[in-house]
């Protein structure tokens, strides 16, 4: 086992192969730093991280190395020997802290990034108070051109290069670059070439300074009032991990949160930016009820529209048990698929149930590209943006397979009802507004033979304009439960704001649906899920910061 | 000590030096017929490791033991690259040896080439060296034509092939992985070292990076042995275990407040003072020197009092400077107000600092606004305290940059601000200029 011994206290490393800073911080000791970051190369340039390195010999006497060393480019080994709080390390740090302030614009008052800026807190724990230049600061121009969600505010760059070498080595597309030399360098790209790419919102996030601005946040809101939520982004079956950031029930920003196992650092900008249909003021608040076919629906109190409606399930179940389809989104919960299927179930066993539109857009879009825009072949990409856009087909599809031993598409329920076999059809949704919708007119049409359609959903659609009865659903922010996403991650996503208006969470309309008491809580749900279907058995306790993998022996 | 034969500018001034006629019949490329026919590469790379030959670029490095740090038994391919970068201020004498004598170098080139195993050499060119440009491909074709390059040299299948590339004119480019990394089209910035370029160089590469005035000495020491080259120069210093010694002849430049400039060629260890008062026909104006930059101006400034400081590895490091450096020795007059020349250095550097280390990019700006305002008369007292420490701190301190080039800055006003502080106090306190203003030498 190798042994790194920081500031005198030994951590075991065993064989990873890991540098000073990850060592450190393994011990509980933060060595700061600007230009290393995990998934980029070292480049060591920023020289925040140096600090006194030495080996301990196998007779036990140590040498130390006469120089101060990176630590990000060091890599720990047994017997090393690493000393972040000595004078010498202290003074380099310092130093590097002052030189980094000399040109940077105390606009902290200002700048978003403040409270979450590294150059603060490092300057606070290992920098000077004031400086000592009194000469004036470069002040290059800002560059607000430099991408469609990105902005530049150059003055205040510390030249680590990260979003450089992002655009290198993760996205490929290479049009961030360094222009001129020594203080007077900058960041830009190359004339009439923006930084567009599909994960250009990244680079912000890579920002250790406020010099690169996400477009879409500026200035909204001081990020010391926003609360940070785990949660999972629901555009594409990546499932990436990120924090949902809220305050005072609206939701501010997307941000990717590091998972190995689901997707790394990154999150793509169609997640990132396409969140704000949750704060739409054309979301459904309460549910509606349609009287006659093409009259206007009218506002009905929940206390009104579930009784009905169950009855109304009841009755056609009464009638024809295989005429009623329940239709489980892929943007459910597996918790609330599961409540659905054996609401449905428990109606009747005869009762068919059916998976949702599943959105396909193109085909999966790889990253790093080559500058012809050419993706890298598969086992090297860095970032996958799948087709599917849709976070839980996999969770509701083993739901299905459980309770009705297959997951009929949505084409075949379509080819029902234009059989007039259909007498009652529950449509759940909660998919976000995105080009061409999920559902196209003529299949709407179609639905229009259906004596009892029920739509459950966050928005308009050629769909719920032919409701008998729109339920509002709840978006991701607004609840719990599990994802499953392409690669069988089980990643838990959290509640960061209430939902609005009257809006009962789908879980929650579902539990009531079924008459059982009490509130929806997704743990309790998932608990029964785990003992009930055994795909999901190992959910019985907690999935975890990094999610969980399903693909066990447990089913297929 | 006896005159220096000259070695190295023995044909400089004969008409048609640049010719490859001319160069063989004054014997040349028999250092190649040597090797090639009787030596085998790794005799060639013991000839120069024994002669003790270190590097003439600045940090003179051993060049055997350089080479002899390549991966053994590399299935290739192995480059050379050769630097022509030449770059530091008051510093030309590559450029003599280009212009001059470009058969000579090229000899070394193929030599060295042959002992490392390299089948490609790069030189790379200091853009604003037009004439050396057009010399030294002029030679390069001539030798192809020859046949001392291309496929099967002298019929022994060995190969070499030279590209001249010509930089676009930084600084930075001198240090030879960002030599490595604007050849390979990118921008000069050092890389972080391990791998040193012997393992990973150019196109990810095991590379040798050699200047070209030690490539010049690696011609006359397969020509004439090791222990020719070993008669001339300074032993090692038997306290200092460290010391590799210094052999060989060294082309020195004046330049400066001298009556002549130009180059000159002598065994290493001569003085400052033989220098400035033998070749450079002394100071000008009849006027005493000030002082003096012993080695280009990241090895630092030395006094008047210094000037009999041997001009070898180990002299500039007694009078508290970083080293030989180039060997380019520039001389300032009494006159010569020691404010102007640190901003005309620290302007130097500030140019060219290539912006990848904090401490460099920041530091050297800063020490050129400091020496600014001093300069214009709002100096402050504290400003020396800064400048020394910020000297000191940004490269003088190991380990703080990647590259040399911050520690090449900070020597001269370190050495500035000690053996000058009070001509730098006297300036701050009078508070407006002594002189009028002039710039200095524009670059």
């Amino acid at each position: 086992m190798a042994t790194v011994i920081v500031n005198d206290k030994p951590v075991e490393i065993g064989a990873d192969k890991i540098n000073l800073v990850q060592a450190a911080e393994r011990a509980g000791v933060l060595i700061p730093h600007y230009c290393w970051h995990p998934s980029l190369s070292v480049v060591a340039s920023c020289r925040m991280c140096l600090v006194e390195v030495g080996e301990k010999k196998p007779d036990g006497s140590v040498a130390m190395q006469p120089r101060v060393v990176p630590a990000c480019q060091t890599p720990a080994k047994d017997g090393t020997i690493v000393v972040t709080n000595s004078p010498k390390a202290k003074a380099a740090q310092a130093q590097t802290l002052e030189g980094l302030l000399l040109n940077h614009p105390l606009d902290c008052p200002v700048c978003d990034k403040a409270g979450e800026c590294t150059l603060q807190d490092f300057s606070w724990k290992f920098g000077h108070a004031e400086s000592r230049m009194i000469d004036d600061k470069f002040a290059p121009p800002n560059k607000d051109h430099i991408g469609e969600h990105i902005t530049l505010f150059t003055d205040r760059c510390i030249k680590c290069s990260r979003c450089v070498r992002f655009t290198r080595e993760i996205s490929g597309t290479a049009e961030l670059e360094f222009v001129h030399r020594g203080e007077h360098e900058e960041i830009d790209i190359f004339p009439g070439h923006p930084c567009n790419n599909k994960l250009a919102g990244n680079v912000v996030d890579l920002c250790p300074v406020g010099a690169l601005g996400n477009k879409d946040f500026l200035y909204k809101q001081r990020v010391w009032y926003l609360k940070s939520h785990d949660s999972v982004c629901p555009d594409c079956s990546t499932g990436c991990s990120i924090h949902v950031d809220a305050n005072k029930n609206i939701v501010y920003r997307l941000r990717p949160r590091e998972n190995p196992q689901a997707q790394g650092w990154y999150m793509c900008d169609d997640g990132r930016f396409g969140f704000h249909y949750i704060n739409s003021e054309h979301r459904f608040l309460r549910p509606f009820r349609r009287d006659k076919p093409g009259g206007s629906p009218q506002p009905a109190p929940w206390e009104a529209v579930l009784p009905e409606l169950r009855q109304k399930l009841k009755d056609a179940v009464k009638q024809d048990g295989s005429s009623v389809v329940g239709v489980l989104s892929p943007f459910l919960t597996c918790e609330e698929a599961y409540l659905l299927a054996k609401y449905f179930k428990g109606l009747s066993g005869e009762v068919r149930l059916a998976l949702g539109p599943v959105p396909v857009v193109g085909e999966d879009d790889v990253y790093p590209k080559d500058r012809k825009g050419k993706a890298v072949p598969l086992p090297e990409a860095k970032f996958v943006i799948h087709a599917e856009k849709c976070p839980n087909r996999k969770g509701v599809e083993e739901v299905l397979r459980h309770f009705q031993g297959e997951a009929v598409a949505f084409d075949e329920v379509l080819r029902w009802v234009d059989a007039g076999r259909v007498k009652a059809l529950y449509l759940s949704g909660g998919y976000p507004p995105r080009p061409n919708g999920w559902i196209g007119d003529d299949a709407a049409k179609s639905l229009e033979k259906v004596p009892l359609l029920v739509v459950h959903d966050l928005l308009a659609s050629p769909a719920s304009e032919r409701a008998h009865y729109v339920i509002p659903a709840a978006s991701f922010a607004e609840k719990d439960g599990v994802f499953v996403n392409q690669a069988q991650l089980a990643q838990e996503i959290q509640r960061a704001i209430r939902p609005p208006g009257e809006v009962r969470t789908d879980g929650q309309v579902f539990l009531d649906l079924m008459e059982r008491r009490g509130l929806v809580h997704a743990p309790t749900i998932r608990k029964e899920l785990a003992k009930e279907v055994p795909y999901f058995a190992s959910l019985a306790g907690e999935p975890g910061e990094h999610g969980l993998k399903l693909n066990g022996a447990a089913g297929k | 000590m006896p005159d220096h034969e000259p070695v190295l500018l023995r044909r400089v001034g004969k008409p048609g030096s640049q010719a490859i006629d001319g160069y063989l019949a004054d014997g040349g490329y028999q250092a190649l017929h040597k090797a090639v026919t009787t030596m085998t590469p790794e005799q060639v790379i013991d000839v120069v490791k024994t002669a003790g030959l270190r590097g003439r670029g600045g940090a003179g490095f051993p060049a055997g033991v350089k080479w002899g740090f390549l991966p053994k038994n590399h299935p290739g391919p192995i480059y050379l690259c050769v630097n022509g970068d030449e770059s530091e201020p008051c510093t030309f004498n590559n450029r003599v040896l280009m212009e001059e004598d470009p058969h000579q170098f090229l000899e070394g080139v193929i030599l060295t080439a042959y002992a490392v195993r390299a089948w490609v050499a790069y030189i790379y060119l200091r853009y604003e060296y037009g004439r050396s440009f057009r010399v030294l491909q002029r030679a390069i074709d001539e030798a192809y034509a020859k046949g001392y390059l291309g496929y099967d040299i002298l019929g022994k299948g060995f190969n070499l092939q030279v590209y001249l590339h010509r930089g676009a004119g930084a600084y930075i480019c001198g240090e030879e992985t960002g030599l490595i990394e604007s050849l390979e089209g990118k921008r000069a910035w050092p890389r972080i070292k391990p791998p040193f370029p012997a393992v990973e160089g150019a196109f990810r590469k095991p590379t040798i990076v050699n200047n070209i005035e030690t490539l010049a000495c690696v011609t006359h020491i397969v020509q004439r042995g090791a222990d020719w080259f070993k008669s001339m120069g300074v032993p090692p210093d038997p306290k200092n275990p460290r010391d590799a010694g210094s052999y060989g002849p060294k082309l020195y430049n004046i330049s400066g407040h001298v009556n002549k400039p130009g180059t000159i060629e002598a065994p290493l260890g001569i003085t400052v003072r033989e220098l400035v008062e033998k070749h450079g026909g002394g100071v000008w104006k009849g006027r005493k020197a000030k002082g003096a930059i012993p080695g280009g101006i990241s090895m630092g400034i030395i006094t008047e009092k210094e000037f009999d400081m041997p001009l070898d590895f180990n002299g500039p490091g007694k009078c508290a400077c970083l080293g030989l450096g180039t060997g380019a020795v520039t001389v300032f007059d009494e006159e010569t107000s020691i404010v102007d020349v640190l901003y005309n250095i620290t302007r130097f550097f500030a140019h060219e600092s290539c912006g990848q280390c904090t401490p460099c990019r920041e530091g050297t700006g800063w020490m050129f606004k400091m020496m600014d305002r001093i300069r214009r008369g709002q100096g402050r007292k504290e400003d020396l305290a800064i400048l020394d420490e910020v000297a000191k701190s940004i490269g003088i301190m190991p380990g703080t940059t990647i590259c040399g080039l911050a520690d090449g800055a900070g020597w001269p006003v370190k050495n500035a601000v000690e053996k000058f502080r009070e001509e730098l106090e006297g300036y701050i306190k009078q508070g407006k200029k002594t002189t009028p203003l002039t710039l200095v030498g524009a670059h």
